[in-house]
């Protein structure tokens, strides 16, 4: 036993560590953990390393999958700056003197986020009528989350088709969906398909409801704000802005609102302040909504959040600036139509199904069934796109395909290519 | 100790000056109705954007800087090698909806994870899917519930005593459930008060062990029977599992459901706030309820399992925070049980110590032995006007993150220090002078506290008052103090 652990029993009048265990009753007491001793280093490295190899990741294998998850190119300055232990190893910023890069990082995400999505606050990242309309057209796992998130409110959800020549929200179902029990609306732009809703004004005049819009944080940069159509609530999935795909997780959910309703969102909120002296400062603000001030009336039990991801956004988004962001915005639609252009020349392959535009997915059909495709290109080591069937059973034949900036032409190639055969 | 703190007066991003917009075409790619006009993110030269954060940085003060004992929140040393893992690229650039024969690295380790968890906890199975600890409770109490209506029973009723973590509340009231706050004995759970709050309406008991002021609850086997008796499920919240790993287990204590911090416990960074994972293990009879999907392994390997009825659905999309759970696995992977032991061992041997040496300097009510952490009193310091906040404050100037202030709740004035078992005894002992120093100080100079850090005193009300939440908030308010 080290020395100083003596030392520091006999300061406390113990004879040995067992005796600061005294407490624990012996029916519960275990003599051990079941689990192997402990290994070096390198060891831990060369095995979790090995592990992982048998992964492909996209590197090894073209993929075309997205659905909420992308691979864009990530700047090495990000990473560069989340990897600042100063950043990664300090925690939530209770204790606003200590803690001011932190804040005002987050404090530039939020302004960063206000500006992608038109809105006057944002929280630092997340995981009240009757029904709440969505589209019927939304990825299932949101849709799954939303569930179990619903279950102390009261709030039941109804679906709202999609237009099947546009795949936009259907103008006509979602009249007939609203009523007087409807308390909010939640469309996504682009859409689940990759399709942009250009009927967010429409969606907006139809209903007084609390109006809440989902983006992509990449398109924003050549798409108008939802503030611009008079939405009440953005949010989004902030995992393109910097962050790695890491097989789903973590992710950051970006959530930004008009200034009425910032006494009601959830979350860590960082404000603008001054120091005792009249310096600029910063600290977290609205602090009576969370959990560790009203508890059961908190307006959310967050309190580990994402704040690391929101660094990495607003680095990427510095680093790209407005210029890059819409570089990458255009090239991404630019690819995706191109990709979608050359499938669709091939004999059999309808893409994309809907007519108009898209982002940097879109929806591919094969007259005879998508399911056959996806397992062939497996096999040639290609990973085709999401195949739709098991969500909207309409498209079994078709799948959701993604492209972005970090499709090689010989990635690109060899999926059409290997699509040939099927000619 | 003496510390000072860099201050950079640093410029907010869309201060600095921009260059000039490059116009970009995209009449041809995005609907004239759908068409942006205007985006004020600044263009900036790289090496410029390095050195903004490089210097917000330096006005962050993280577990590397120094110590950083806050109570409850378990910020000991993260490993470098668990960084340099999780960027492979076998972790960063793999997608989530990947086909099972293309991921199985990544599937088994999700579900060795799954199983070292359960051993580690004394439960049957293992969700790695929450996000974080609140999400874990959140889910915990789902799975209770599904539970109770499975077995045909309507049961609404959370009890919690005043110890728990204020996210214990939250996700409870989130849920819509009743919540019964029953009142501590010595610091303890008054297992009259359970007896009588417990009945055919309780879902769940929930309870930290030890709890919040660092106290083992040695009558949990009681408890434990109360809860069951009435039919309810008993809850570990694990935000203090760095206590006990080795010594008991929640499984043994007959705990239900439990959900670990791994960015406590499993030294997973905490990144300023996040992210974290906090998955979730239950007994047996609960696993049916487990989100989905869970990772197994078959004949053709390991997969995803989604063919799960009773599920209760997902609470998070895909599989949760895999770079993370990387992390983890391989910390313990790293430590191994008996290291996982010692880990414990010298927690509890550190906050003892650091308590035993604060006798006469703060008042630390309940007795004597501690586990990982003990909460401190400042109340008798308050005939010379002295406030935990202003220790609190002070604290800084000698270099060290305040610990946990006015939590938990039933001690006044409190101060909740959790030194971790990733301090040397010389740390402890400076730790100790500095907070012996303080108490012996001007009552002015710790008021007007801190001096040395970035800013000074922070003006928390004013911001409260006149949220200023962004940069357009700021533009329309009144001009922003400079």
């Amino acid at each position: 036993m080290p020395s100083d652990e003596v030392e520091m029993l006999r300061a406390i009048g113990l004879q040995s560590v067992d005796d600061l265990f005294a407490d624990i009753p012996a029916a519960v007491r275990i003599p051990k953990l079941d689990l192997p001793d402990g290994l070096p280093e390198d060891v831990v490295v060369a095995r979790v390393t090995s592990m992982l190899a048998a992964n492909k990741t996209v590197v090894d294998m073209p993929t075309f999958l997205g659905g909420g998850s992308f691979d864009h190119f990530v700047p090495a300055s990000v990473r560069a700056i989340t990897a600042r232990s100063e950043f990664y190893t300090s925690y939530t910023p209770y204790q606003p003197e200590i803690s001011q890069g932190l804040l005002q990082a987050l404090w530039e995400y939020q302004s960063l986020m206000c500006e992608l999505t038109g809105m006057d606050a944002a929280n630092t990242s997340i995981q009240g009528g009757k029904v709440f309309l969505i589209p019927r057209a939304l990825r299932h796992h949101r849709r799954a989350v939303l569930a179990n998130y619903l279950v102390g409110t009261g709030v039941k959800v109804r679906e709202v088709d999609y237009d099947r020549a546009t795949g936009m929200l259907d103008l006509g179902k979602l009249h007939e969906a609203l009523g007087s029990d409807v308390c909010g609306v939640y469309v996504e732009n682009p859409n689940f398909f990759g399709r942009f809703e250009e009927q967010l004004q429409e969606i907006r005049d139809a209903t007084k409801a609390i109006f809440v819009v989902g983006v992509n944080p990449i398109a924003q940069a050549i798409v108008r704000p939802p503030g611009d159509f008079g939405a009440d609530i953005v949010i989004g999935e902030g995992q393109p802005l910097g962050t790695p795909m890491n097989f789903g997780g973590p992710l950051l959910g970006i959530f930004a609102c008009r200034q009425e309703h910032i006494r009601k969102m959830p979350g860590r909120v960082i404000g603008l302040t001054r120091d005792a002296n009249g310096h600029r400062a910063f600290c977290m603000t609205l602090q009576t909504r969370e959990q560790h001030i009203r508890r059961e009336k908190a307006m959310s039990n967050i309190c580990t959040n994402e704040s690391l991801l929101a660094v990495a956004a607003a680095t990427y988004l510095s680093v790209l600036g407005s210029n890059g962001l819409r570089r990458v915005a255009a090239d991404n639609i630019r690819r995706a139509r191109g990709l979608a252009a050359s499938i669709d020349k091939i004999s059999g392959f309808t893409a994309p199904i809907f007519r108009g535009a898209h982002f940097n997915e879109f929806v591919v059909r094969h007259k005879k069934g998508y399911p056959a495709v996806h397992r062939a290109l497996l096999e040639k080591g290609v990973h085709g796109g999401l195949p739709l069937g098991r969500q909207l059973p309409e498209l079994r034949d078709s799948a959701l395909f993604a492209t972005t900036g970090r499709h090689t032409l010989e990635a690109v190639a060899r999926l059409l290519a290997e699509l040939e055969a099927f000619r | 100790m003496s510390f000072r703190q860099a201050y950079w007066d640093e410029p907010l991003l869309m201060e600095k000056r921009s260059a000039p917009e490059v116009p970009i075409d995209v009449s041809e790619l995005v609907p004239p109705k759908l068409r942006r006009v205007g985006l004020a993110i600044p263009n900036l030269a790289e090496f410029d954007v390095v050195r903004h954060f490089t210097r917000l940085s330096q006005m962050n003060f993280g577990i590397d800087t120094g110590f950083y004992p806050l109570g409850s929140c378990t910020m000991k040393f993260n490993p470098k090698f668990t960084e340099e893992l999780a960027a492979l690229p076998t972790v960063a650039r793999i997608h989530p909806d990947q086909d099972e024969a293309t991921v199985q690295g990544a599937l088994r380790l999700l579900y060795e994870l799954q199983g070292i968890l359960a051993k580690i906890a004394g439960m049957d199975a293992v969700t790695l899917q929450p996000a974080a600890g609140a999400q874990g409770e959140y889910t915990g109490l789902l799975i209770a519930s599904a539970y109770h209506r499975d077995r045909g029973e309507t049961r609404n009723q959370v009890i919690l005593p005043d110890t728990a973590h204020g996210t214990n509340f939250a996700s409870a009231g989130m849920l819509g459930y009743d919540i019964v706050e029953i009142p501590s004995k010595d610091g303890r759970v008054d297992l009259k008060a359970l007896g009588s709050a417990a009945g055919d309406k309780t879902l769940a008991f929930m309870l930290t062990n030890p709890n919040t002021l660092g106290i083992f609850e040695e009558h949990v086997l009681e408890i434990a029977d109360v809860v069951h008796a009435a039919g309810g499920l008993l809850y570990y919240d694990g935000a203090n599992f760095n206590a006990i790993l080795g010594r008991t287990s929640p499984g043994k204590m007959n705990f239900d459901i439990v959900h670990f911090n791994l960015h406590k416990t499993f030294t997973t960074p905490h990144g300023g706030g996040g992210p974290g994972a906090g998955p979730v293990g239950v007994k047996k009879a609960l696993e049916p309820f487990l989100p989905v999907p869970l990772v197994s392994l078959n004949g053709r390997g390991y997969h995803l399992d989604y063919d799960r009825p009773k599920s209760i659905g997902k609470v998070r999309a895909w599989y949760g925070n895999f770079a993370l759970l990387v992390r983890a696995y391989a910390y313990i992977l790293r430590m191994g049980g008996d290291g996982l032991r010692e880990v414990s061992d010298r927690a509890v041997l550190n906050a003892n110590y650091v308590r035993h040496r604060l006798q006469g300097v703060l008042d630390v009510p309940f007795g004597s032995l501690r586990k990982h952490e003990f909460v401190a009193s400042a109340a008798s310091l308050a005939t010379k006007g002295i406030r935990t906040v202003d220790l609190a404050k002070r604290l800084m100037d000698f270099g060290y993150h305040p610990p946990t202030v006015y939590f938990p709740h039933l001690v006044e004035e409190a101060m909740m220090i959790e030194p971790t078992e990733t301090e040397t005894k010389e740390t402890l002992d400076a730790f100790v002078e500095a907070l012996t120093k303080i108490v012996g100080e001007d009552p002015d100079v710790l008021r007007s506290a801190p001096h040395n850090t970035a800013v000074r005193r922070v003006d928390e009300v004013r911001a409260a008052r006149e949220p200023i939440l962004s940069a357009r908030m700021a533009k329309a308010a009144k001009p922003a103090p400079s």
